[in-house]
């Protein structure tokens, strides 16, 4: 077993500037550990995909990757996550920063009890990113259309965020990450409380946000990941067990966890 | 840089963004540099307003507990002072009986004023004599009396008796009314005062452990009033509030949880049980005296008219907590003793009662810690009566612990100060005793499901 | 104490019954139990059951209604100019039972007072004499009925729950029946008072002076029961509690629930409710005796005027007593904002201040407002703070340094001390304690209704 995985990780190059890499990453829950020296390349303008049985890390290991877990009581990290090379947990690295650099989108939609235009405004607000009205204006709108949802609510920005459908309320949420020009987006099973038709039209904006944002997405379903992604990490029992391009992990993968997961014998 | 050039290159930044919302933000830009510092002091500022409300609180609690022990703690100690008695037989017993009736009538007052009379032969003039009568207390005499019938043979002799001090000289020994300011601003004048330093150069002033605070009634007299009546008045009237709002209380919340239909009655019910939690309690005092004394004629001032009207008070607090305790009970239990075909009313009473108890005491003990401390609807049925004698039962006229610090707090002998920092300092000394117990409860049978 | 000796009396019964019942449960069963419908213990029940209830609702009945009936029966017996005043009749009454009670040699009073003293007496020796017969007989009646009823067919059991159950709707009949009678009792009192005094002088009258003149033909003004003073001192007061409570109890509920170490809490949180724990009463003398003269003297070294009554001690002391109740309740207000509005909000590079003032709080904003609401309310009847700190002087002003006087307070001196019972000046207490009620309620089914909102929108 061991063998097979030495020569997965070894038969996946280690590519080429990476946007966002993870070397050595061990987390611990007080004294349980979670995850087991994991270590991931993320691809620049491209979705990886997070895959695993639940409780395999997949989450825990994307809130790493903008220092979410910072704010949980109890949890230590040991080893290096960097962005643009540069160790996002360094002393120097400012967190409110670095989280607007990695915006990240949550399981469910979570709109804050204001108006839609306030939740896009939000984040542009509190970084001070805008001079003036009329920039703010300008902002919300081009996230709005980036997040494909302009159209919709184009006429009732003043309005409780509160009051969008289900799906509405996600892509609000994403059109609120992209406001502040993030670099990269996660997205923690972003679909598992959308019907398909939501669905379907979130995975289509996040194809089309490809072009401009790095995205990394946990994702339960297999489908999901294959449709969206063109890498993909499987995870089992804390540890990165498998990562290349997402077509040779479905149609050809090497470690026989993966193929077991792949093949439903379990998850 | 000057302002005119660093506006300029703000400028510059938000165009940046706001024309290609995907380049990346220049977060090293001055302009965010300095908003990021800003946002920073900002974060500190409001953890500092958080740190300084706890502070604020913690001080009101400390200086609340420093001014009432500092004004208190000096009551458990009295002074006395000590007299040369002459137990004159032709004063206390003249024909020699050795009668107890008789030594019991005799004018014990007389052999301390003889004894001052002696210390200080220059007295002379009613004012002066009055004065300097004062520097022992009226319930001097009891203490010798109780000793002359204890022990008969005293008669005759002269002995060194320890007396309890009136209070101004009580006052005067602690320290609270100070020599050194103007005779006319002080209780005492400079021949009192100057009484005092020959007894205190005579070393015959001291202050022993005030036990009559502990054993006394209520009286006019600072130095001979104690809170033992108020103590057993409070008793009583928390027997009658457990008797009636334990079993009550209890009994509804099990209705509540257990066996109510969802109908109009249990909703009128649980609103009324909110609403009652935060009645204020004089409202409950104009009920008591309305319905138990004008309408049922109880006994006005009696610890039970006060117990039934703060079981109305409790009620809510109890039925509150025993309904939470009793919803804390998983209902596998409920299924398991059901399944095993016991009534509802069996696996009520032997199953799900004794799991909730813990948690139906602690409500209950809280319940009765809050009705110790309650004042104001008593006051309505009148139980701030003067009353000196300690209560026998729940029908005689009693005051109650917090009523007793009222009345002292009202009273302009300044050595009451003290009595009723005391009082305070007693009453709290409960109330921790039961929150603890209570507190005890919770940790000790604390159960996670 | 015969009441006592009663009760005991009546609990010894209902052992004996417990016992008798058993025992013919027993006796029916043939040594077999599964041939009896229940327990051999439910048929104890069911007999001790129906020997004492009847009994105690009797007595109830009885201690309800004894003290009115002997009082009719006395006072039809006194002469008409005695009964026709009401000074006089209670000053009459209180002389009678005193004689009644065996003192009273001292009093001067005319012979038909003390025969009426006398009868009084009688009739209490014949009415408990009579209460034990009956009570006694009753339970024993209650005995022989249901032993007589006890049969192996019988379903013991089921009487004795179905009784429990009706116990247990008569408990919780008390809280309408406590509501009820607040009301009536306010209502009833208000209502006399209303006789003498338009309600409209009384809620809208600028002067409160209630003296009345104590004999008829005295020269004396006939008291103002004008009710705006008394709820502008309210106010004032209550307003600085809540200058004093609800930002340092909201703040400190802030720290404790976003920034304190688990350690810093479990000292801080039991600290602070040692606030809620110390009795009012403690309050009103820290109030008056540190606070108040306090205020005084640093207020005279800056050249102000400050009462040694002033509505800001009263006013500060209150806050105090109210920080733990608003800290505890926007804790648990806060603590409903569910996590992911936090996370969707960390997500996005707010620090943790922005995150509380532009998320949290706007989000705990309903529930909140209902907390300051209860606080609100509680700080309106909040008795011995004001009594023992405030003033008793009616003063129509919105200065802190001033003596300001509360509804509260005129309620306690109105009733306390000698009063006789159908003046206007006793009778207003009822009018305030009525108004009191009303608001009050009105403040706290308004705030739990919002509360109980805000809570629904978060489960």
């Amino acid at each position: 077993m061991a063998v097979v995985t030495q020569s997965a990780m070894t038969a996946e190059p280690s590519v080429t500037s990476p946007k966002m890499t993870a070397r050595d990453l061990n987390l611990f829950y007080g004294d349980n550990q979670a995850l087991f020296d994991v270590n991931l390349d993320i691809v620049e303008r491209q979705v990886t995909a997070l895959i695993g049985p639940s409780g395999c890390g997949k989450s825990t290991f994307l809130r790493c990757m903008n220092r979410m877990n910072d704010t949980i009581d109890g949890v230590t990290i040991k080893g290096k996550v960097t962005l643009d090379d540069r160790d996002i947990y360094d002393k120097a690295i400012d967190v409110v920063q670095l989280r607007a650099r990695i915006g990240m989108v949550f399981q469910k939609p979570n709109p804050f009890p204001k108006s839609i235009y306030d939740n896009v405004a939000y984040g542009p607000r509190i970084h001070g990113l805008v001079n003036s009205r009329d920039e703010l204006d300008e902002i919300v709108m081009t996230s709005l259309e980036r997040a494909g949802l302009l159209k919709e609510v184009k006429d009732r920005l003043p309005e409780p965020a509160t009051g969008l459908s289900g799906g509405q309320q996600q892509r609000l949420c994403i059109a609120r990450a992209v406001a502040v020009s993030p670099e990269v987006i996660l997205m923690d099973e972003p679909c598992s409380a959308l019907d398909p038709i939501a669905t379907a039209k979130v995975e289509e904006l996040i194809d089309e946000l490809r072009s401009n944002y790095t995205i990394v997405i946990v994702t339960h379903s297999m489908q999901q990941a294959a449709r969206v992604s063109q890498r993909t990490a499987f995870f089992h029992l804390g540890k990165l067990v498998e990562v290349g391009e997402t077509d040779q992990i479905f149609t050809n993968p090497k470690d026989e966890r993966t193929k077991g997961y792949i093949t439903g014998r379990f998850g | 840089m000057t302002d005119m050039a660093s506006l300029m290159e703000d400028r510059a930044a938000a165009k940046v963004i706001s024309g290609n919302l995907h380049t990346p933000v220049d977060w090293d830009s001055p302009k965010l540099a300095r908003n990021i510092k800003k946002r920073y002091a900002a974060e500190r500022r409001f953890k500092i307003y958080g740190l300084s409300a706890i502070a604020i609180a913690l001080l009101a609690l400390v200086v609340l507990g420093y001014s009432i022990i500092s004004k208190g703690y000096s009551a458990f100690f009295q002074t006395y002072v000590q007299m040369e008695i002459f137990f004159d037989p032709a004063k206390i017993d003249p024909d020699g009986t050795g009668d107890p009736a008789i030594i019991g009538r005799a004018n014990f007052d007389g052999l301390i004023r003889d004894a001052l009379s002696k210390q200080f032969p220059e007295v002379s003039g009613r004012s002066e004599r009055r004065d300097l009568y004062d520097i022992v207390s009226g319930g001097a005499s009891y203490d010798l009396r109780e000793r002359v019938l204890e022990n008969p043979s005293l008669i005759g002799q002269t002995r060194k008796v320890w007396l309890i001090s009136g209070d101004d000289f009580d006052m005067l020994n602690k320290g609270y009314i100070s020599a050194n300011t103007d005779e006319g601003d002080r209780r005492l004048n400079d021949q009192e005062v100057g009484w005092y330093n020959t007894l205190v150069s005579q070393g015959s002033v001291e202050k022993q452990f005030h036990t009559r605070f502990f054993t006394n009634g209520d009286s006019r007299e600072p130095e001979l009033a104690g809170i033992w009546g108020a103590a057993v008045g409070s008793f009583y009237t928390l027997v009658v509030t457990l008797i009636l709002s334990f079993p009550i209380g209890v009994l509804a919340a099990i209705y509540l949880e257990e066996f109510a239909p969802r109908n109009r009655f249990t909703t009128i019910v649980e609103v009324n049980i909110n609403n009652l939690a935060a009645v204020p309690s004089i409202v409950f005092g104009l009920l008591g005296l309305e319905v138990y004394l004008n309408v049922m004629h109880l006994p006005r001032s009696a610890p039970v008219v006060g117990g039934l009207t703060l079981a109305l008070m409790t009620l809510p607090t109890i039925i509150i907590a025993s309904r939470a305790a009793i919803k804390a009970v998983p209902p596998s239990i409920r299924q398991a003793a059901l399944g095993l075909g016991a009534s509802p009313v069996q696996t009520v009473t032997h199953h799900v009662l004794p799991l909730a108890m813990p948690g139906i005491l602690t409500g209950t003990i809280i319940g009765m810690a809050q009705a110790l401390g309650e004042t104001a609807p008593l006051l309505m049925i009148g139980m701030v009566a003067f009353i000196v004698d300690i209560p026998g039962g729940a029908l005689d006229p009693a005051t109650v612990l917090p009523v007793q610090i009222y009345l002292w707090a009202d009273s302009p002998e300044r050595a009451f100060v003290e009595k009723t920092s005391a009082a305070i300092m007693v009453l709290l000394g409960f109330l921790i005793l039961m929150n603890g117990l209570a507190v005890y409860l919770r940790k000790k049978f604390e159960r996670k499901w | 104490m015969s009441l006592t000796y009663l009760l005991l009396a009546v609990a010894l019964l209902c052992a004996v019954s417990f016992y008798f019942g058993r025992q013919r449960a027993v006796a029916l069963s043939n040594g077999r139990y599964s041939n009896l419908h229940s327990l051999p213990a439910h048929y104890g029940m069911y007999t001790a059951l129906w020997c004492g209830l009847p009994a105690l609702g009797l007595l109830l009945v009885w201690m309800m209604f004894e003290g009115t009936i002997i009082q009719t029966m006395i006072v039809a017996d006194l002469p008409e100019e005695v009964t026709s005043n009401s000074g006089l009749l209670s000053l009459a009454l209180n002389s009678i039972s005193q004689i009644a009670a065996g003192g009273g040699e001292h009093l001067t009073v005319s012979p038909e007072i003390v025969e009426a003293g006398h009868r009084l007496a009688n009739l209490n020796t014949i009415a408990n004499a009579a209460l034990i017969v009956v009570m006694v007989s009753v339970a024993l009646v209650g005995l022989a009925l249901s032993y007589r009823r006890i049969s192996s067919e019988m379903r013991a059991r089921n009487n004795v729950e179905r009784l429990f159950r009706y116990i247990m709707i008569v408990c919780s009949a008390i809280a309408i029946l406590s509501t009820v009678g607040i009301v009536f009792s306010l209502l009833f009192e208000a209502l006399h008072f209303f006789g003498k005094v338009s309600p409209l002088d009384f809620l809208f009258g600028l002067e409160w002076s209630p003296q009345t003149a104590i004999r008829a033909d005295q020269v004396a003004s006939d008291g103002a029961f004008g009710a705006i003073p008394l709820f502008v001192g309210t106010l004032l007061i209550t307003l600085i509690a809540m200058f004093v409570a609800v930002p340092v109890g909201l703040f400190s509920a802030i720290y404790m629930g976003e920034y304190a170490s688990p350690k810093f809490r479990a000292v801080a949180k039991p600290a602070l409710e040692i606030l809620a724990g110390v009795p009012t009463v403690v309050y009103g003398f820290f109030a008056a005796l540190t606070v108040a003269p306090f205020l005084r003297d640093n207020g005279a070294v800056l050249g102000l005027d400050v009462s040694s009554e002033s509505a800001l001690a009263a006013g500060l002391v209150m806050g105090v007593m109210i920080i733990p109740f608003v800290s505890s309740l926007s804790d648990d207000v806060m603590s409903q904002v569910p996590k992911s509005l936090r996370d969707g909000s960390y997500g996005l590079g707010a620090t943790k201040s922005e995150t509380i003032r532009h998320v949290i709080f706007p989000a705990a904003l309903p529930g909140i407002v209902g907390a300051v609401l209860l606080a609100v309310s509680r700080a309106i009847g909040e008795t011995m703070i004001v009594v023992m700190a405030a003033g008793l002087a009616a003063n129509m002003t919105v200065n802190p340094l001033q003596a300001v006087t509360t509804v509260t307070v005129q309620i306690v001196t109105l009733l306390v001390g000698d009063q006789e019972f159908d003046s206007a000046k006793t009778l207003s207490a009822f009018a305030l304690g009525l108004l009191l009620f009303l608001i009050t309620l009105g403040l706290n089914v308004f705030a739990l209704k919002v509360v109980q909102k805000y809570r629904e929108k978060y489960d």
